[in-house]
């Protein structure tokens, strides 16, 4: 297995948000997680990254057979987790090209490899760029900054594809975007799996999954995985809520 | 407790022996100016334009002054290796307050136009000289002024007349040198006529591990539609205390923009007076401060909107690190006549330590009633959630703080507009931030 996290607990000021998760993936598998806000699917993401603004109180997680927890954000990154963020942040003044150089090459410094010349560099950026019909111009700007929100998404799954994750988080990465933007992140997404990689799809909206094919669809409620089945579950919440898991939780 | 004693006892003393070795016009003006300083002694910090900056400490200890113009032996192509390759400039030097004439740069200057000792000038041009020194720093009303004008026996002298476009930059290295510790009291004069252009380069270097103290003014005359670029870069050593006071005058639609930018420094004070004398002048000024230890740079600007239709633009940024001080005043001043004034000011700083300080008072005071003004300053930490976004994407914590801060300076240095000085100091920082730049790079004794 890739992932396995088991019995997390977890807390932002003080306050418990996740309670007890269980979940393992495995290597080729999507999961879609599925839930109202507040549920604790952001919190998860968050936590599985590293964030320091989330404590995690008990449990663990393991990632292809190391401790998670104990590794920096950035460690976590060199062993292959990836998170699209649901709000990517703007730096002014950093470009997309020193931006992603750095991470490329402190990438590779972690696996023990020489930095990336700047002419194979540049190549590399030209050929992912395309995977997302990214602007030629949009790479040279400031990191997401001025860019739509759709352009801001894109260029999440623009970094994903540079990077090479193993295991990706996409948060909410269909929120807010327009017919033609959804389908060029998801047909994006979906040039980038292999056998070996996964990925956890948080999502409120059946469209995206249309596109992304989840193997394994998640419910959570209250900080709980409350219920778990095959794609069909994904539709039969687009047609009738949460309302319905509720009731049959309380039974 | 008494600093000025030692000034003023060092002045009657050795009247005789600073007037011997220096021209009448720059001897005119030392009897007031004594009497000047006399009256105002050192400024305190009571008094609002040095309300960050303990001057009578800087002045109290005892420093050398090479009145008798001994020549101090130096040859600054050796000590100094240019710093700004794909750069060429018209290359002087100035060691202490001596312009160095023994090596003059191949390149002609074009006709007319002068570069040379204040001295020389003095001397030679003595009625070009009188009608321009000292008529902006005025010493009734800056005590620095006063002890500058009273002790001052030479510096530089540029010129560049009526129509006179100098295609290359002019690149002044200041070099301060010598073996005891030392106050140096230079002075600066340029006079752009009508119609004239110039770039001209300052950097501040010490070439020896002594303890320096400066006192610069620079009075900077901008004839009708002459246009200056002026770049002061400072990269010294903390037992380096540098006292500038600039003053530029500029008739109608001329344009001048000041660049100053502190790598490397112990203390220094600059203050920027900039008065808009003829419509349609435009003035920008950009500073960029990189401190840490017990580094101090406190900025004191004025911009001075005299009559209509003149534009003037402020970007300061500081990012300062360990128990570093930072202070910028900037006052924005439109007089009652100064309608269509357009003027910003911004300033921004980082403070990357809970030790380090940062004093922030912009200030703007409008007369007039038809004006577009602005002026704020921010002061604050490194954005958390980017630094977290890159760590995500795996820069380590400590390469994206590096990379937030090179950022923020660079916004300032990108208003450069000599690409080859642009790129050059974007490397000096990113170096300066990573602490490559211990203390200069240009210098010898410094690698």
């Amino acid at each position: 297995m890739m992932l396995e996290i088991k019995d997390l607990h977890a807390s932002i000021n003080g306050k418990e948000i996740l309670k007890g998760i269980n979940l393992t993936v495995n290597p080729g598998e999507i999961h879609a997680l599925m839930g109202q806000n507040g549920a604790g699917k952001s919190t998860l993401s968050n936590v599985l990254v590293g964030n320091p603004a989330y404590e995690v109180t008990s449990g663990s997680v393991t990632f292809n057979g190391k401790d998670l927890l104990a590794m920096k954000p950035e460690e976590r990154a060199h062993e292959g987790l990836f998170l699209s963020f649901q709000q990517p942040v703007e730096i002014p003044g950093v470009s997309m090209v020193n931006f992603m150089r750095a991470a490329i090459n402190a990438k590779r410094q972690y696996h023990g490899l020489e930095p990336m010349s700047a002419g194979d560099f540049l190549k590399m950026m030209r050929e992912k760029r395309k995977i997302v019909e990214l602007d030629s111009k949009l790479a040279n700007r400031s990191v997401n900054e001025g860019f739509s929100g759709g352009e801001k998404k894109r260029n999440e799954i623009f970094q994903m594809a540079m990077l090479e994750p193993t295991l990706s988080i996409l948060d909410e990465t269909d929120s807010g975007l327009d017919v033609d933007a959804l389908r060029i992140v998801a047909e994006g997404f979906n040039k980038l799996r292999t056998p070996e990689t996964s990925a956890l799809v948080i999502t409120h909206y059946q469209r995206l999954l249309d596109y992304l094919k989840p193997d394994i669809v998640h419910v959570l409620l209250g900080g709980r995985i409350v219920k778990t089945g095959g794609p069909e579950l994904a539709l039969e919440i687009e047609n009738k809520g949460f309302d319905w898991i509720k009731a049959e939780l309380e039974d | 407790m008494n600093s000025e004693q030692q000034y003023i006892d060092l002045f009657r003393q050795c009247r005789t022996m600073i007037d011997s070795h220096s021209a009448p016009v720059l001897n005119a003006l030392r009897e007031q100016a004594f009497q000047d300083f006399l009256q105002q002694g050192f400024p305190t910090q009571k008094v609002e334009r040095y309300k960050y900056t303990d001057v009578p400490a800087a002045f109290a200890p005892d420093y050398g002054v090479n009145l008798n113009r001994l020549d101090i032996p130096v040859n600054p192509y050796e000590v100094f290796k240019c710093d700004v390759p794909n750069l060429s400039t018209s290359l002087y030097f100035m060691v202490n307050d001596a312009f160095y004439s023994k090596i003059q740069p191949a390149v002609a200057l074009p006709e007319g136009m002068i570069v040379c000792s204040l001295h020389e000038a003095a001397q030679q041009y003595p009625e070009l000289v009188a009608r321009y020194y000292g008529k902006q720093a005025r010493t009734g009303k800056d005590a620095l002024n006063a002890l500058n004008t009273m002790l001052a026996q030479d510096g530089l002298f540029v010129y560049v007349p009526r129509g006179v476009v100098a295609e290359r930059t002019l690149q002044i290295v200041n070099i301060l040198r010598s073996d005891v510790d030392l106050m140096v009291n230079r002075r600066v004069l340029i006079v752009l006529e009508d119609n004239a252009e110039a770039r001209i380069l300052f950097c501040d270097h010490a070439a020896d591990d002594r303890s320096f103290l400066t006192t610069q003014i620079a009075e900077v005359y901008v004839g009708n539609n002459a246009r200056l670029q002026l770049y002061e870069l400072e990269e010294t050593h903390v037992k380096n205390k540098r006292f500038g006071n600039l003053y530029v005058d500029q008739q109608a639609d001329s344009n001048v923009s000041l660049n100053t930018i502190t790598l490397h420094n112990g203390l220094t004070r600059n203050r920027s007076e900039v008065t808009l004398s003829g419509e349609r002048a435009e003035t920008n000024l950009y500073g960029c401060v990189i401190a840490d230890k017990q580094q101090h740079v406190d900025h004191n600007t004025l911009i001075d909107h005299r009559v209509s239709h003149c534009t003037s633009n402020q970007l300061y940024k500081y990012v300062l690190d360990d128990q570093a001080v930072g202070a910028f005043a900037g006052r924005i001043l439109v007089r009652e006549n100064a309608q269509h004034t357009v003027s910003n000011e911004r300033n921004a700083n980082l403070c990357a330590t809970k030790e380090a300080r940062m004093y922030a008072q912009p200030m703007l005071e409008i007369y007039a009633d038809d004006v577009k003004c602005s002026h704020g300053s921010t002061v604050g930490q490194l954005n958390e959630q980017a630094l977290f976004y890159m760590q995500q994407r795996g820069i380590s914590r400590e390469e994206a703080q590096m990379l937030l801060r090179f950022a923020f300076a660079g916004e300032v240095i990108d208003c450069i507009a000599i690409d080859a000085l642009r790129d050059r100091l974007h490397h000096l920082v990113e170096k300066r931030f990573r602490g490559e730049l211990s203390r200069c790079s240009g210098c010898k004794i410094c690698k």
